[in-house]
């Protein structure tokens, strides 16, 4: 099969989102990568490590734009007769990736967690019910869309050198334009495609406490996140929010500490690999949801763990 | 300003999650259905705020059968000025899409708002396609809005931040958390609700590109397993032998 995988690119890099996806196209046939903006030959050669066997960039887009990502995806599938597109699920994916499926006239999947099952027909597993259960939906159309789920499957470093050619395609005017945008600052990965996930909530009892979060997360590498009392009472950033009206993750690894639990923030997070629990109620509802639950207080146990972390990495390096 | 917004039905988010016919339905026995909260929380009554300061309509429009109605009724309580239902059981969200794009045609709105997914399937797909159907720009997960004349400026999420866009009407949008508050429809809405025009629309044709084979559930999680909080090397140790995430 001939497939096509968009992957965004960020400050000259292409988001590891993406490349995961680049791993997936490759494990359904021929994956051909298109992305934009001002990439390095090393970022692009990136592409071709997950297992690319070509790369087509344009530089003309320098930043991701709906209306002209459309475009360069649906004209680039074209082009190449693709069989399949797959995109990233992440905020640019849920903006463009059902817009490709309509332009093309393709069935389109999303939170696909798995390949696509071609044994009988071609059936995608996704994530439905907020994380309670999988849908298997088959994709009727000659041509498929699928908006793979960060996170879903690890990226595979087995593939070789890729050729990068141009694209100069028309890709139209932007209908929307962007008046301001602030992004997080430093490099520690957004909420969506984070491994490793540290969150609190209203047992830090104030925003004046999130110094042992963080500590923790810059010890580990990890991203903060919080549950939605405190960013609704303005402790933390909004965009730190995780659960079913937040961002819904599923990180290798997710230590909550004084979250309680409630159904609403476990569908944002019960796609995580490995759920650490610390809070001082045992009866927490939380803690069913866990593999590894600490009875105790933030307070001590969040330091303590830090510490931990510290003197398993002096050893290990 | 004429507004559709669409409204999908929803199972309350404590249902029991469970499927019948071989595991290629959802179990509705027992299950509470109420307006999905995206739809309703803040594309719903964004809309009808921004109809209470500078004057317009606010039209629902839902595919689905006469079991939708309570769910429809609901949202005309809150305040929607009429409602329609494209009579259908959906099968995709490009069908949904498809009929929602076609009434939306045929009727031109300022601005069309969806939720930006539902809770039940999480597809985040439908108010995109109908942008793609309609010709006009899509502005996803939205958590502001305000319109001036025929300008819009709304703030939306990207990844690892946020964006502050404007764009000209008509388009269409996706709304998420930050949009408007929810709103507790008062015993004069209900009312009202019971005598606001419901239009019950035949569908177009439209193939399914899309149907659920099956639906399965996540392997059972095995025991938490407790860790003594005065020995958190236990933990990082289990964490990077067992887990192996670290």
């Amino acid at each position: 099969m001939t497939v096509v995988v968009f992957v965004e690119s960020k400050n000259g890099n292409l988001v590891k989102a993406g490349l995961e996806a680049v791993s997936y196209g490759k494990r359904i046939g021929e994956t051909t990568v298109v992305t934009f903006g001002d990439l390095s030959s090393d970022a692009l050669a990136g592409a071709g490590t997950y297992g690319a066997s070509k790369v087509l960039v344009h530089r003309g887009i320098t930043e991701g734009n709906g209306d002209q990502l459309t475009q360069l995806v649906a004209k680039t599938a074209e082009s190449l007769g693709a069989d399949v597109v797959v995109l990233a699920q992440d905020q640019t994916g849920k903006s463009i990736g059902p817009r490709i499926a309509a332009k093309l006239g393709a069935g389109h999947v999303s939170s696909a967690v798995d390949v696509p099952d071609t044994s009988n027909g071609f059936v995608v597993k996704t994530n439905v019910f907020s994380g309670k259960a999988f849908a298997h939906v088959a994709v009727n159309s000659a041509i498929k869309v699928i908006s793979y789920t960060p996170n879903s499957l690890a990226a595979t470093k087995d593939g070789g050198n890729a050729p990068v050619e141009e694209l100069n395609l028309d890709l139209g005017d932007n209908r929307i334009t962007v008046k301001e945008r602030k992004l997080q600052e430093g490099d520690v990965a957004p909420l969506p495609e984070a491994e490793l996930v540290v969150s609190a909530g209203r047992g830090l009892k104030g925003p004046e406490n999130w110094g042992i979060v963080e500590d923790l997360a810059k010890t580990l590498g990890a991203t903060t996140a919080c549950s939605r009392p405190v960013a609704d009472i303005g402790w933390r950033p909004h965009h730190e929010h995780v659960g079913q009206t937040g961002i819904a993750i599923r990180p290798n690894l997710y230590i909550a500490s004084g979250i309680s639990g409630a159904i609403q923030h476990l569908a944002g997070v019960n796609g995580s690999k490995t759920i650490v629990v610390i809070n001082t109620d045992a009866e927490a509802p939380f803690f069913k949801a866990a593999d590894y639950g600490v009875i105790g207080d933030a307070f001590e146990v969040l330091p303590r763990l830090t510490e931990a972390i510290k003197k398993f990495k002096e050893s290990n390096n | 300003m004429k507004l559709l917004v669409c409204i999908s039905k929803a199972p309350d988010t404590t249902a029991k999650i469970a499927f019948t016919d071989g595991d290629t339905k959802f179990d509705e026995n027992g299950v509470q259905f109420i307006v999905n909260p995206y739809d309703e929380w803040y594309a719903l009554v964004r809309a009808l705020e921004l109809t209470e300061t500078s004057g317009g309509t606010v039209t629902t429009i839902t595919v689905g059968t006469a079991a939708d109605d309570p769910t429809i009724r609901k949202a005309l309580a809150i305040g929607a000025t009429d409602a329609v239902r494209i009579d259908a059981d959906p099968k995709d969200s490009f069908y949904v899409a498809k009929q929602i794009a076609e009434y939306a045609k045929a009727n031109e709105y300022d601005i069309v708002l969806t939720g930006k997914e539902t809770i039940n399937y999480n597809g985040a797909q439908v108010g995109a396609m109908v942008a793609e159907l309609l010709g006009q720009p899509f502005v996803s997960l939205a958590t502001k809005l305000e319109v001036a004349g025929n300008v819009a400026t709304l703030e939306r999420d990207v990844s690892g931040g946020i964006e502050v866009v404007e764009v000209g009407t008509p388009f269409v949008l996706s709304a998420a958390k930050g949009m408007a508050e929810q709103r507790i429809p008062n015993m004069r809405g209900i009312m009202a609700a019971r005598t606001k025009p419901l239009n019950v629309v035949q569908p177009v044709d439209c193939d399914d590109l899309t149907s659920v084979v099956a639906y399965s559930k996540p392997d059972e999680k095995a025991a938490c397993k407790y860790i003594d909080p005065e020995n958190m090397d236990e933990l990082v140790n289990l964490l990077h032998t067992e887990a192996k995430v670290i």
